[in-house]
């Protein structure tokens, strides 16, 4: 018999019974919820008359849309405190664990999760956000859910779910100076296109992968879900025991140890089959930033826009309308546009060391002063560890000011929003119509490209100035 | 959330020839601060639909009048990236039954299911088919037959029969819901639960 792979492995242990033609009954070991996607999940479970099934497995923080200043304060925007309220009314009713806003872990679901120790290899983790897949870095079973499963998750710590087909990513060789995790994921999506993935449990391997610290394997996991791939995972090793020892919510001592010898034999199997494998050569990978409407159409930085006739002849129109959203015109080169908004923060690069990054980069440097650049921690957390660093002193000598945790700009539910027409050089994870505010622009990239757009006021190869 | 039974729809469709629509498209964020499921419907290709002052944009299609019916028609990977169900609750309480592309995400397709709203995955060439008919006679017809698994356009009779899972197609037909099966099974989890202590 074949050998299995490392999802067929924490799959397979997590199935309660398999229905008949049908989805598997999949056991979820870790639950997090946010604001945005629970309040009809609960009012699902409250007009059903049950209670919830393992309220100690579910784990709260409202982020989706808090403001990201003056948090002390009452949130002001009605609607946000409506839903912020409803949270926290329904975690403590149903006896759920809440890091609300001014908590010390209070942050982003997907940055403190992990940083919490609650994210642990081999482990099932679902949340009603599809950048959940965040957490596979750590080598469990990651990813979004829609509010309906959220409410079967309450109620049963189960979801019906069909099992995916499985595919292997590996990348091998050195990334080059100013090459980090985040151009590594543009690149690949770039390759599969943004559909690529769909239908797809992504296992991502190979020397460049493992030579990069669990944050930066996060990044790249986040970002599956932006090829269509429900989520990815990477095989546990050293790094990531390293990581979680010590964390709040993680085994410790004896316990640790013994967690540790399990986790070691959470890899696939060597003869493990996937339904679809692609090599890529690390080498091969410049800084990255998209020029288009979905996270699939992204190029070198040093590269021009494609010609219409370089597209798909069946892909054409949709290219055309997306160009015509962003205001460029196909043929061009990407590279000195000018960029008015610099968003450093979200699910994908707003942990530490992205923060660290930025702060060294911008040292001896000035903000352009055209740009405004929000530069929002992922957590409470990372904030403090910002603080304690020097690097919150080292952005405002440059002319850049820390906000406080949320998801912000990333998807503009609170007032970090991009004025309409406004050219932004963000780090998370969408560049779809309006997603940072109605009819703002967004181009994706590294800390690092984002950093060089700040500074020079325009599209500018982070390489330059390292 | 009980849905109700899925029965046979016929009617015309509103054709969407736009690929990779995805869920910011479908309800931007903004419009999701709702707690319960209804109403989204208003906001359902929010600014598409509408300029910054909320007038109606004449050239979308939900302003049309020409068109009409309970089939939407999308271009190929419809309903990508965010998991927000409101998507699928916002298509639904527009009067959508049945949402037809040539291929869906994976999030969206089990949001869609789990509200009674029916994906129908065809092929390019089908998509091309229906797109071309409805673009050329705004009433052509669709009949979306879930028990028979089949999509027709009824005027030409062209057909193509369409995948779905047996057990998802028992919960549409029956108005069946994914909570109830597994409430019913709390015990057996349960079990699960000490086995792997
Ligand atoms: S940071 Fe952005 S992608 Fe991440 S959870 Fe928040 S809204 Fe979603």
């Amino acid at each position: 018999m074949a050998g299995k792979t490392l999802f067929d492995k924490i799959w397979d242990a997590h199935v309660v019974e398999e229905i008949k033609g049908g989805p598997s009954v999949l056991y979820i070991d870790r639950h997090l919820i946010h604001e945005v996607t629970s309040p009809q999940a609960f009012a699902g479970i409250e007009s059903r008359g049950i209670s919830l099934f393992r309220p100690e497995n579910t784990v709260a923080t409202p982020d989706h849309n808090v403001p990201t200043v003056d948090q002390h304060l009452p949130i002001r925007d009605e609607l946000s405190v409506f839903q912020v309220n409803k949270l926290t009314e329904n975690c403590e009713k149903h006896g759920v664990t809440l890091y609300g806003l001014n908590h010390p872990y209070h942050g982003i679901v997907h940055v403190i999760g992990p940083e919490l120790g609650i994210t642990q290899p081999g482990l099932t983790m679902v949340c009603g956000d599809s950048h959940t897949s965040t957490h596979g870095a750590f080598g469990s079973v990651a990813f979004g859910i829609g509010t309906s499963e959220v409410e079967m998750v309450l109620a049963t710590q189960c979801i019906l779910q069909p099992k995916p087909k499985k595919m292997l990513i590996t990348v091998d060789g050195e990334l080059s100076e100013g090459v980090t995790a985040k151009d590594v994921v543009l690149y690949i999506i770039s390759k599969i296109s943004a559909s690529g993935g769909t239908g797809y449990f992504i296992e991502y391997a190979g020397s460049a992968i493992r030579n990069l610290s669990m944050e930066g394997r996060m990044t790249i996991c986040n970002m599956s879900i932006e090829s269509g791939a429900r989520g990815g995972l990477i095989a546990p090793d050293e790094t990531t025991f390293h990581y979680i020892k010590g964390r709040e919510f993680a085994p410790s001592g004896a316990d640790f140890d013994q967690a540790v010898e399990r986790w070691k034999l959470l890899k696939s199997d060597e003869d493990a089959t996937f339904d679809k494998e692609l090599h890529i050569d690390a080498n091969h990978i410049e800084p990255m930033i998209t020029y288009g409407t979905n996270p699939g159409m992204g190029a070198k930085i040093t590269d021009r826009i494609p010609a219409v006739e370089e597209v798909d002849p069946g892909n054409r129109k949709s290219y055309q309308k997306s160009l015509a959203y962003m205001g460029f015109e196909a043929g061009s080169p990407i590279a000195g546009r000018k960029v008015d908004y610099v968003f450093v923060g979200s699910c994908t690069n707003g942990r530490i060391e992205d923060l660290r990054e930025v702060a060294q980069f911008v040292q001896g440097k000035k903000r352009a002063e055209h740009v405004t650049a929000w530069i929002v921690p992922g957590s409470k957390q990372v904030e403090k560890q910002a603080h304690e660093e020097g690097i919150t002193e080292k952005l405002e000598a440059a002319g850049f000011k820390l906000r406080q945790p949320g998801c912000s700009a990333c998807l503009a539910m609170n007032d970090d929003k991009v004025p309409e027409g406004m050219l932004a050089v963000a780090t998370s994870n969408r560049n779809f119509e309006g997603r940072q505010g109605p009819g703002s622009r967004t181009m994706l990239a590294s800390p690092l490209t984002a950093a060089a757009a700040a500074v020079t006021g325009k599209i500018t190869d982070p390489r330059t100035l390292l | 959330m009980s849905t109700e039974k899925f029965q046979t729809i016929e009617s015309p469709a509103v054709p969407l020839p736009i690929e990779n629509v995805d869920t910011d498209q479908i309800i931007p964020a903004r419009f999701l601060k709702a707690t319960t499921r209804e109403g989204f419907g208003e906001n359902l290709f929010r600014d598409w639909r509408f300029d910054k002052s909320g007038k109606p944009k004449e050239d979308f299609v939900l302003n049309n009048n020409t068109y009409a019916g309970t089939i939407l028609v999308a271009g190929k990977n419809f309903g990508s990236g965010s998991s927000r169900e409101h998507a699928a609750w916002a298509i639904h309480d527009f009067g959508f039954k049945v949402v037809v592309s040539s291929f869906f995400a994976d999030i969206f397709k089990n949001n869609a299911l789990n509200n009674g709203l029916l994906p129908v995955q065809v092929s390019e060439t089908f998509l091309a088919t229906l797109l071309s008919e409805i673009e050329k006679d705004a009433g052509t017809i669709i009949k979306v037959d879930l028990e028979k698994q089949v999509i027709i356009l009824t005027a030409s009779g062209k057909s193509e029969s369409f995948h779905i899972n047996p057990y998802k197609k028992e919960c549409l037909l029956n108005g069946y819901d994914d909570i109830d099966y597994l409430l019913s099974i709390r015990e057996k989890i349960a079990q699960f639960e000490k086995s792997r202590d």
